[in-house]
């Protein structure tokens, strides 16, 4: 075989391997199957959603109000007749976007700055510290109330406060994986290799605390959508009529003791599986990405 | 006495389980062990050394099994014991050394808190005279001033002491054996030879049964009176310690007897076959010094690491620095290396002063590719996300200036086939190769841009003997095909003698001896490199 020949080999490896091992992973472990399908579900459902319902979801039918779970209405209907089925499956859009915006944003921002701690020390490990513990120091959620009570209802100032209130997990422990590093032997290596700080951290050490970093991630993205849900639940975020897990909640709350059990339940439901499912699907997320786990 | 051997093994195998189905790591061998006796194992990484004291323990992890024969530890049939009964006999009947003694130390508690803690638990002491028997035990070992000493945590006493309290806590209970896996690894020669010696004494005085697992033929020779050398889970040979050194049989022992550096052996002799292939074509070397340094001193609070060293490196010379650790040669190498900035002294990379630019300025700087350096260990050095062609192309693409995509990888496999790493293995990551792969990657990725001076800092600490004659091998025909200069740190004189035209001697941060290699081991002036030389495990003859 030819030079170019071995060359054009060694690159197309290289992705089937990565596929191959995604599989392996997938299909070993029964429970990070399930998470995989639940997460499809999830996705799906997010970018299809309105298209799929029988009902408009903000569409009000007094004449049917508080019909339980039915054939004509799977979950039922709430107090002003409006479908919950069609409500709980267009509400993933929004909840998905909050909590995928809110991940992207924290880790950004706190991984960024806590492997610049970690790997530089001094004063941007002080200040980057110091920002944490000031956050830590609140009771998060009441944080994230103030945070949204103060910048205004939008679901922008939703995803800010849940950045925020995430931001010393993850730049602790960007900085703890960074400090670590700092002095192993491929960080001398690549300084040897003529890298400038910046690269060493974006290219040598990110890569490296990735694996993690995607856990707590998967982590965060369960606990983003609770939050979201809970600003709403108390009357913070989200306004209704805006179909969204959290007020769903709240708005069948009182039901629960009258009777109409079913205008909470199935929101809270689909609201416990969708973090369920993020925090399975952190481990196998983890063995795809290290390659260290291939063997 | 018994004739019976205390430990005897017979057809012992032991499998482990993966994904692509069951590995023998250990296939059919015999072993037995006499009350007094030392036996050795000797193998290289792989060889299943170390899983078969495992097994013996029974300490295997959930994935590996005995799948076959029988272990006889003083009549008991121990592949067959309960759990609970081989809990009482590990520590109070067999006990184990292990290779990092930091490690297998608890970090947060007392040393002597640490012994009571084993007799108490075999019930070899009450709380009333725990104490005292914990201080007995460190005055054993020979740890100056136990009942100060009782007090001190690991972190506190130097690797040879906590070897010697790993000692301590391996025979409180008084065991019959005694296996000790690697246990000077790690450790300065001269700490080596007072662990070994120990070792070898308490053995004796207490009638003991010990096994001794190491890489070095020559340390196993030294310090034991059988020596059995295993190959891929296989005994090839087993002989009275005198015997293997003087008459190996098999082919494996007399290879392994070759690559061990010993006094009077030259490089081309440390491979096997006679080498047919000429010598590489040399660069014409212009004279001249490339490294120049003066009054080069590292300070460390109120201590100095390095005490004002002048040394000098000619083009196309190679150059040993020793020392144990602790002499300040790491230190000095990294501050060569610009890695670390010098507190006072100057350095003179071919003729222009560098360093006084700083540590973090010096990536950028145009000498930055002309000094290189080769990590001690290859697996720390390499970036465990990047395969083998990123971590050579690396240097190439930051300082070699502009290249096209199927130049740079070219010029890659070019650096693979010149160090001898097969082109296929360029897509591997780091966990993927062994570990003479990865140091040759370590190789190509300092030699990329063709520098003036490497420093290989204990290059072949980390890898098998035999991989270690092919690599010095392979840097000795580098070194004279590209013209390079070496800085060679080491702690192992017989390595230094077969690289270095010139050695330097280190120890407490000051050069106590400079000369030709010949002259520093055949005729040392310093007392110190007397003693180094002579803490060198020899064999018997």
């Amino acid at each position: 075989m030819s030079a170019a020949g071995i060359s054009e080999a060694r690159a197309a490896s290289g992705l089937t391997a990565t596929l191959q091992h995604a599989r392996h992973v997938i299909t070993e472990n029964p429970v990070t199957g399930f998470a995989f399908a639940l997460f499809l579900l999830l996705v799906v459902t997010a970018i299809l959603g309105p298209s799929l319902v029988p009902y408009d979801p903000l569409a009000t039918d007094s004449s049917a109000s508080l019909r339980p779970p039915s054939a004509r209405h799977w979950f039922g209907t709430d107090q002003l007749g409006r479908d919950i089925f069609s409500r709980v499956v267009v509400a993933t859009r929004l909840d998905m976007i909050i909590a995928v915006t809110s991940v992207a944003v924290v880790f950004a921002a706190g991984g960024l700055a806590g492997i610049a701690a970690g790997y530089f020390g001094g004063w941007t490990d002080r200040i980057v510290g110091r920002l944490a513990d000031t956050i830590m120091a609140f009771p998060l959620f009441v944080l994230a109330m103030g945070i949204v009570a103060a910048l205004g209802n939008t679901v922008t100032n939703i995803v800010i406060a849940t950045a925020v209130v995430n931001f010393p997990l993850y730049a602790r422990l960007a900085r703890a994986e960074a400090n670590i590093r700092r002095d192993a032997g491929f960080v001398m290596a690549a300084r040897l290799s003529g890298n400038t700080d910046l690269r060493i951290l974006l290219f040598h050490i990110l890569p490296n605390i990735l694996p993690i970093m995607v856990v707590q991630m998967s982590l965060t993205m369960g606990y983003a959508i609770l939050n979201a849900a809970g600003l709403s639940f108390i009357g913070l975020g989200v306004r209704p009529p805006t179909p969204e897990w959290g007020i769903m909640v709240a708005e069948g709350a009182a039901g629960i003791i009258s009777g109409e059990w079913w205008v909470a339940l199935f929101p809270g439901l689909t609201l416990m599986g969708a973090v369920f499912c993020f925090n399975l699907l952190g481990d196998g997320v983890r063995d795809i990405v290290d390659p260290q786990r291939r063997t | 006495m018994d004739k019976m051997p205390l430990l005897d093994v017979r057809d012992l195998t032991v499998e482990f389980a993966t994904r692509r189905g069951a590995v023998r790591a250990v296939d059919q061998i015999d072993l037995s062990v006499m009350r007094g006796e030392i036996l050795g194992i000797v193998g290289e990484s792989g060889s299943g050394k170390s899983v078969t004291s495992y097994a013996v323990m029974r300490i295997l992890d959930r994935a590996g099994r005995i799948a076959e024969g029988s272990i006889s530890f003083s009549g008991m049939a121990l592949q067959t014991l309960p759990e609970s009964q081989m809990r009482d006999l590990r520590g109070r009947e067999m006990s184990m050394v292990f290779q990092n003694p930091r490690a297998a130390l608890n970090p947060i508690r007392k040393i002597g808190r640490q012994i009571e803690d084993v007799l108490l638990r075999h019930a070899q002491a009450t709380r009333t005279d725990a104490r005292a028997k914990s201080i007995a035990m460190l005055d054993r070992v020979r740890i100056a001033r136990p009942e100060e000493r009782y007090d001190a945590y690991p972190f506190e006493l130097s690797g040879g002491m906590c070897q010697r309290v790993v000692i301590a806590l391996a025979l409180a209970c008084r065991p019959q054996l005694l296996i000790a896996d690697e246990p000077t690894t790690g450790l300065d020669v001269t700490t080596q030879k007072a662990v070994m010696e120990l070792m070898v004494e308490l053995t004796r005085e207490r009638r003991m049964a010990a096994i001794l697992i190491t890489h070095d033929l020559g340390l196993a020779a030294a310090y034991c009176d059988t020596v059995m050398v295993m190959e891929k889970g296989k005994v090839v040979e087993s002989a009275p310690s005198a015997d293997i050194f003087s008459a190996p049989t098999h082919p494996y022992t007399k290879r392994l007897l070759q690559a061990t550096p010993k006094p009077g052996s030259v490089l081309r002799d440390l491979v096997m076959d006679p080498q047919p292939e000429p010598p590489p074509p040399a660069r014409p070397i212009q004279p001249g010094r490339i490294l120049d340094v003066r009054g080069l001193v590292k300070t460390y609070g109120a201590n100095n690491a390095v005490d004002g060293i002048d040394l000098h490196v000619d083009r196309g010379e190679s150059v040993g620095l020793v020392g144990e650790s602790g002499c300040g040669k790491s230190t000095t190498s990294m501050m060569i290396m610009r890695l670390l900035d010098p507190s006072d002294g100057s350095i003179q990379f071919d003729g222009q002063e560098i360093g006084a630019v700083p540590a973090r300025a010096f990536a950028t700087h145009p000498m930055r590719k002309r000094i290189q350096m080769v990590f001690q260990d290859p697996t720390d050095s390499l970036n465990p996300r990047f395969t083998a062609e990123r971590a050579i192309a690396d240097p190439i693409q930051r300082m070699g200036g502009s290249i096209r995509r199927d130049a740079l990888r070219a010029r890659c496999e070019e650096l693979a086939t010149l160090v001898g790493l097969p082109v296929h293995l360029l897509d591997r990551f780091p966990h993927q190769m062994s570990g003479g792969q990865k140091a040759r990657v370590g190789i190509a990725r300092a030699i990329a841009l063709n520098p003036d001076l490497v420093i290989l800092d204990e290059p072949t600490a980390a890898l098998d003997v035999s991989v270690q004659a092919v690599v010095l091998n392979l840097l000795q025909d580098l070194k004279i095909s590209l013209g390079m200069s070496y800085l060679f740190v080491s702690h192992d004189l017989h390595v230094v003698r077969l690289l270095c035209d010139r050695v330097i001697v280190m120890r407490a941060g000051k050069i106590v001896e400079q000369g030709t290699a010949e002259q520093v081991l055949e005729a040392p002036t310093a007392a110190y490199t007397r003693e180094l030389i002579a803490a060198v495990p020899h064999p018997p003859t």
